[in-house]
């Protein structure tokens, strides 16, 4: 049953730009799915271990500047006269060091800040994505500083026998992040349903019972934060050959916020719950322009969180799925039957 | 030497409005659990209330600054009896979101109300330093030292001799006992909220006539005192002063010997560094708060 659902969503959202032909709404509907990526990463880390990172954006930054400066190549000095000459590889290559550099970037701030627990924590991944902001700004000879790294070319992929195929309109990109969404989607459920799965919830329920039956924090959450951070770099890399335009602008804290939003509305701890708050949310702002001003749309997101914190605190998702007792019930028999199989 | 003296002396202005927003966070912090994102904005608010006071209504700058400590005790009290007392009782995490929300929402206000072009507040101070040797100071810095200054001292007072202060300080070590002991907690709540409020708001209004008003003002700020608060400790108000200068030396060291475009990022590194190697603060002392 929830094969089928998932199958019929997918089938929908691929659909899509079959019957929708609106540039606009479809760039919408991209940039949507990219920062859905990102919340589906952040959800590793807020819905399945409990920690809130506040300074997600950091990953994503990272991923679209070394996958911009990847595929665009650089040339900077370092102290000490030594220079770094790097010729321009293809965006695939950009794309797989986003995911590499990023995941490192998530090791090493995992193994420093899991140090910290609760509003601690939140406070020094908050402080990690500023740094990172201020460098972006600050390096202008390697990031061009606010004069934005500009001219990313879009992404490609060498196909065997095919030749080299370039995402270069917007449908293209659509089934590109469509692709890459679902592959993550996949990888996170692999993830929390195996056996380091069980033991971050675990980590997330009582961490002090988990300890107690020998469950290793500090390798099970940095584990999170590397997956974690490696799928947000392969989003921000997705979009900055998308938008083809980089500035330290990325990653300002609004765009963890949105990130934050999309997974606390749709339900953290659920696979789909970033999926449908990521949607909700990301298409909101073209649901509210024709009505309302900026600002005032801003002040609707924010009212929106608190409602929803207020009336749904567990998200959309679960809030549904107990409202509805036929997927419930769907759901419940797979699960007892299984639990009947392994104590026969 | 004579460029040290003239960063020291701009640490000591500095200092004293970092500590007025510290000390307002980590009361809010110790006392209520509670990670306030809105700090930020009472601080914008303060700034803004300074300039509508003086500039739209043509009252005195000395005038002005008791009724913006007043708004922001005001809109703290809000603020708190809305969102935060129906919260009560949920984990950090939900409060932490709900006040996320409430910065958004309020910061935004701030920008439809007022447009995002930075405005100036008129002082009445002159506009020739009070130069003393090679080190130079205006009148209007020295000015905000001082009300700095004895508004520290008042909290000071108010938390440690009155009968409000003991009470807050019987709620953060105990607050099923101080309930029991007759303390209204529910009131002490949002007296804490409101007074930690009107002190960001306090630093907004004079660090505001100081530099520009602008919305997004109170971000900064806001990390600021974050980490002048875990650096202090949670909840020690004598941290809070101390970490006020220290990061307010900081700035002005790594702005004057590093690089200015990395100023704001010392408040940040020393928050990763002190969690990270001193995750309890410089000066622990959580037990109790004063």
């Amino acid at each position: 049953m929830r094969l089928i659902l998932s199958i019929l969503a997918i089938a929908a959202l691929a659909s899509v730009p079959l019957w929708l032909s609106d540039p606009y709404l479809l760039n919408a509907l991209i940039t949507t799915g990219i920062f859905v990526i990102g919340a589906m990463s952040l959800n590793l880390l807020l819905g399945f271990t409990g920690q809130l990172s506040l300074g997600h954006i950091a990953f994503f930054g990272i991923g679209a500047y070394v996958s911009a400066l990847t595929s665009l190549g650089f040339d900077v000095g370092l102290p000490f006269g030594i220079r770094i000459v790097h010729e321009p590889w293809s965006p695939l290559a950009g794309f797989v060091m986003a995911v590499l550099v990023s995941a490192l970037c998530g090791y090493l701030v995992g193994r420093l800040s899991f140090r910290v627990r609760g509003a601690y924590f939140v406070i020094v991944t908050i402080s990690f994505a500023e740094v990172v902001r201020l460098v972006a700004l600050n390096w202008v000879e390697l990031t061009q500083g606010p004069l934005a790294l500009t001219n990313i070319p879009p992404m490609s992929v060498g196909l065997p026998g095919l030749g080299e195929f370039i995402f270069r309109t917007k449908l293209h990109n659509y089934y590109l992040v469509l692709g890459v969404a679902v592959a993550c989607y996949l990888l996170i459920a692999r993830l929390v349903r195996s056996h380091v799965g069980r033991a971050m919830r675990g980590l997330m329920e009582n961490e002090t019972l988990a300890v107690s039956i020998g469950i290793d924090v500090t390798k099970t959450l940095t584990l999170a934060a590397v997956v974690s951070a490696g799928i947000c770099g392969a989003a921000g890399s997705l979009y900055a050959h998308y938008i083809k335009i980089i500035d330290p602008e990325v990653f300002a804290f609004i765009n963890t916020v949105t990130m934050v939003i999309m997974v606390v509305a749709g339900g953290k701890g659920s696979l789909a719950g970033p999926v449908v708050g990521g949607l909700i949310f990301g298409l909101m702002p073209v649901a509210l322009r024709p009505v309302m001003a900026p600002e005032a749309q801003w002040i609707a997101y924010g009212a929106a969180l608190i409602v929803i914190l207020f009336i749904m605190p567990r998200g959309i998702v679960p809030a549904l799925t107990q409202w509805m007792p036929r997927l419930r019930r769907v759901r419940r028999p797979s699960f007892s039957k299984r639990g009947i199989e392994e104590s026969a | 030497m004579s460029e040290l003296l003239q960063h020291l002396v701009n640490t000591l202005v500095l200092g004293g409005t970092y500590a007025l927003l510290g000390i307002g966070l980590t009361l809010i912090f110790g006392i209520m659990n509670v990670v306030n994102f809105t700090h930020g904005i009472l601080y914008t608010f303060g700034a803004y209330v300074m300039f509508i006071v003086v500039q739209k209504f043509g009252l005195n700058f000395f005038v002005a600054l008791p009724l913006s400590v007043a708004a922001g005790w005001l809109l703290g009290a809000l603020v708190e009896l809305t969102l935060l007392r129906p919260l009560r009782g949920s984990d950090i995490d939900t409060t932490m979101l709900v006040m996320i929300g409430a910065w958004i929402a309020m910061q935004s206000a701030t920008l439809w109300v007022w447009g995002g072009v930075a405005k100036s507040v008129p002082t009445p101070f002159p506009d020739a330093p009070l130069s003393i040797g090679p080190v130079s100071v205006s009148w209007l810095r020295l000015f905000v030292l001082a009300a700095a200054a004895a508004l520290i001292v008042l909290t000071y007072v108010l938390i440690n001799r009155t009968r409000l202060g003991s009470a807050m300080r019987a709620t953060f070590q105990d607050h099923d006992t101080a309930a029991l002991m007759g303390v209204n907690v529910d009131l002490i709540y949002t007296s804490t909220f409101a007074l930690g409020s009107s002190l960001a708001a306090a630093a907004g209004a004079l660090l505001g006539p100081v530099y520009v008003v602008y919305p997004a003002m109170g971000d900064l700020a806001a990390v600021k005192a974050f980490a002048i608060v875990i650096l202090g400790g949670l909840g020690n108000i004598t941290g809070a002063v101390i970490g006020g200068f220290i990061l307010a030396l900081a700035e002005e060291l790594g702005a004057g010997y590093i690089s200015s475009g990395y100023r704001d990022a010392m408040g940040f590194v020393i928050i990763i560094a002190v969690l990270i190697f001193r995750p309890t603060g410089l000066f622990p002392r959580a037990e109790r708060v004063g």
